[in-house]
């Protein structure tokens, strides 16, 4: 709204060692000024480590932390304009709702709290609950006045530590919305960091992805799924099929492949790699795979990258079925169709063409591991 | 996951077999655990009062025998005669449950947060004082308090002695057989009973709440006041019980470390009992100095407000 508001926050070669190990390695990073910005890792990415530091609560081995042009490292966490939504919210057992939100603006010595509580409160729909204590709360409640206690306070930034986590599945969707919509409200720059991919693909508008304390890649959602930069973001957001390739010359705009004996082709501009020569993995989003059986190959357009294998397995999820094909170049390839006309000759077995427009693959760095970043969603999956 | 557990088709709609009526097992188990305690109770708590209600309205002397004469003039005439001895008691024990609380809040705090991987030997330092007999110790303090110790002559190197002496606390060079030594055995004496009580309520402080209100704008000293204090009165109210009411009631200290000016309720009553044999006075005393204590008690709990954290 005004220009007090203070502007982006920027790491500027952040770093985070404890004795040997390094949590997070130097990193640059900057989040614009209202935006929903998300960290997203697994556990021991160096992601909640990040956030500690902007919040002023683990102190930075190099680097510093900027708000708009004010740099911060030095300041304690109360004397910084930035306030966080604990994991476990953290609410004072001894205050009651009320007293929990006007925390911050009585200490900053704010004289009648009462219609600022009364109206954030609302704000949160906790308007009949200022007098209860935190332990007669739901967790989705507690979770709420954790928003409000923070909120209240107009930080330039809103750190958001895991604030969904304790929360069951059907609730954690409904909060998702309620957060971006009041991030939307008061438009105040929220620091998000998740393990949930699919929230922060939800609600942010910048997602960074961290592994092993580094940036991965940073993007809006829909740039990291469509062209992700590395194996682990191709593996950890959604699903990927990575087929190791080989590069085969150019024709224009685009590259040629070769995955065993099977051409493939992929744009010059979607080329992750950094050599054209050598061993490259080509990967494709499963939903962008069609899947026709091997008598009916002659239907398949040309200028369509072409795989050969044979149903493995199938499973039916209602909106698609699910198809684990093995071909020859890659075991294990899924494949996501939509129930619209289901094919009954696709059977475990059956030999099949899959078939995908050139332009949805992207090629990544054959010399990185090709599960990266699997092994997490996988468990994430299990819990 | 939903299962629907469906019957075999032609299979006849079985009536579900009737409730089998719940036997009252294990009604009365409760009771049963509880009669052990109940007894024990009943025995050497409920019936000496009873006795000892009984011997306060006695009168009679130990050649003639005591009759329950219902003389309840013994309570005017006991708390008319040693209301400075209870006076001193309460005042006595509430200078070293201030002082208890004084010594002992910081160090259960640096044991709860601080100590690390120390805490366990701390505690243990904080008990070890147990492994030896309360009468021993303070016997030991009569040495280190003792008039050419090293004790006095700091103290009174540094003029300590003479503020306190200007207090009322000592007299002349002397810490031995003043109010202050007295004070100090009591402190020293009760101080792990104050201690482990401030540790237990200070130890199950989540620490995330230190950083939400370092968060939320409070510096360490308004996170100390606003969060951790209000959240260890449970501990403090219990620690301070568990120093106040022993103290008051105790002889030891004022005994060995004190005087006859110093003397305590609790030095009269056994004086009563073991050296006048006045058995009636004695319990009668005894009676009031509880009802003291539980007045007291009463108002601490209602003022500090802690029902509902206790």
């Amino acid at each position: 709204m005004t220009t007090d508001r203070g502007g982006d926050v920027r790491l500027s070669g952040i770093s985070k060692t404890y004795g040997m190990f390094t949590a997070v390695h130097p990193l640059d990073l900057t989040v614009p000024e209202g935006s929903f910005f998300a960290l997203l890792g697994a556990s021991g990415c160096g992601k909640t480590t990040t956030l500690r530091m902007i919040a002023g609560l683990e102190e930075p081995t190099t680097g510093s932390v900027l708000l708009g042009e004010r740099d911060v490292t030095g300041l304690p966490p109360y004397k910084r304009p930035v306030n966080t939504v604990f994991q476990s919210y953290a609410l004072f057992p001894h205050l009651d709702v009320f007293e929990n939100v006007a925390f911050g603006l009585r200490r900053r010595g704010v004289k009648s709290v009462r219609g600022q509580v009364g109206d954030m409160l609302d704000l949160v729909e906790l308007g009949d609950f200022a007098r209860r204590k935190p332990h007669q709360l739901s967790g989705g409640q507690q979770q709420r006045v954790a928003v409000a206690r923070a909120l209240i306070n107009h930080p330039q930034v809103l750190l958001l530590d895991e604030p969904l986590g304790a929360l069951d599945l059907k609730l954690r969707r409904q909060m998702q919305l309620e957060l971006k919509r009041i991030q939307t409200e008061v438009g105040i720059t929220f620091v998000h960091v998740t393990h949930d991919q699919e929230e922060a693909m939800t609600m942010a508008d910048q997602v960074a992805v961290m592994n092993g304390g580094r940036v991965e890649q940073l993007g809006a959602p829909t740039d990291l799924y469509e062209t992700p930069r590395t194996t682990f973001v191709a593996n950890f957001l959604g699903t990927s099929n990575l087929v190791p390739a080989r590069f085969d010359g150019r024709s224009g705009d685009d590259l040629l492949l070769r995955a065993g004996d099977a051409p493939l082709t992929l744009p010059t501009a979607r080329n992750g790699a950094a050599a054209t020569t050598g061993p490259v993995l080509l990967g494709i989003r499963p939903e962008k795979v069609s899947l026709v059986p091997a008598t009916d190959a002659a239907s398949v357009p040309d200028g369509r990258n072409r795989l050969t294998g044979s149903v493995r397995a199938t499973s039916f999820i209602g909106v698609s079925t699910q198809y684990v094909i093995d071909s020859p170049v890659c075991a294990g390839f899924e494949v996501y169709v939509q129930n619209v006309e289901r094919d009954t000759r696709l059977v475990p077995g059956a030999d099949v063409v899959l078939h995908w427009n050139p332009a949805h693959s992207f090629g990544l760095d054959a010399t990185q591991d090709i599960d990266a970043g699997s092994a997490s969603v996988e468990e994430d999956a299990a819990a | 996951m939903t299962t629907t557990l469906t019957k075999p088709p032609g299979a006849a709609p079985a009536a579900p077999p009737p409730p089998r009526p719940r036997k009252p097992r294990g009604r009365f188990t409760p009771y049963w655990l509880l009669l052990p305690g109940i007894l024990w109770l009943l025995v050497f708590f409920a019936l000496p009062m009873v006795y000892q209600a009984s011997t306060s309205v006695q009168t009679g002397s130990l050649e003639d025998g005591f009759q329950v004469t219902w003389h309840f003039a013994t309570y005017w005439e006991a708390l008319a005669e040693y209301w400075p001895q209870f006076l001193r008691s309460v005042l006595y024990a509430g200078a070293a449950t201030v002082l208890c609380l004084a010594l002992g809040y910081p160090l259960a705090y640096l044991i709860a947060f601080r100590a690390g991987r120390w805490r366990g030997v701390v505690l243990i330092l904080v008990i070890a004082p147990f492994f030896t007999s309360f009468l021993i110790r303070t016997l030991a303090w009569k040495t280190i308090l003792s008039d050419g110790g090293p004790v006095v002559s700091v103290l009174n190197s540094l003029h300590v002695l003479d503020v306190t002496s200007w207090l009322g606390l000592t007299q002349g060079d002397r810490l031995l057989a003043t109010p202050l030594a007295v004070i100090c055995g009591l402190t020293y004496n009760f101080l792990p009973f104050m201690i482990l009580p401030l540790y237990t309520s200070l130890e199950r402080i989540d620490g995330r709440l230190h950083a939400a209100a370092g968060d939320l704008y409070a510096n360490p000293f308004t996170t100390f006041r606003k969060v951790t204090f209000p959240l260890s009165m449970p501990g403090v109210v219990s620690g301070t019980l568990l120093t106040f009411i022993p103290a008051s009631g105790d002889y030891v200290n004022a005994d060995l470390l004190g005087s006859t000016d110093t003397r305590m309720i609790g030095n009269v009553i056994q004086t009563q009992f073991l050296r006048i044999l006045d058995y009636p006075t004695a319990a009668a005393l005894s009676f009031i100095l509880m009802a003291a204590i539980l007045f007291i008690v009463t108002f601490y709990i209602r003022k500090s407000g802690t029902e509902d954290l206790v």
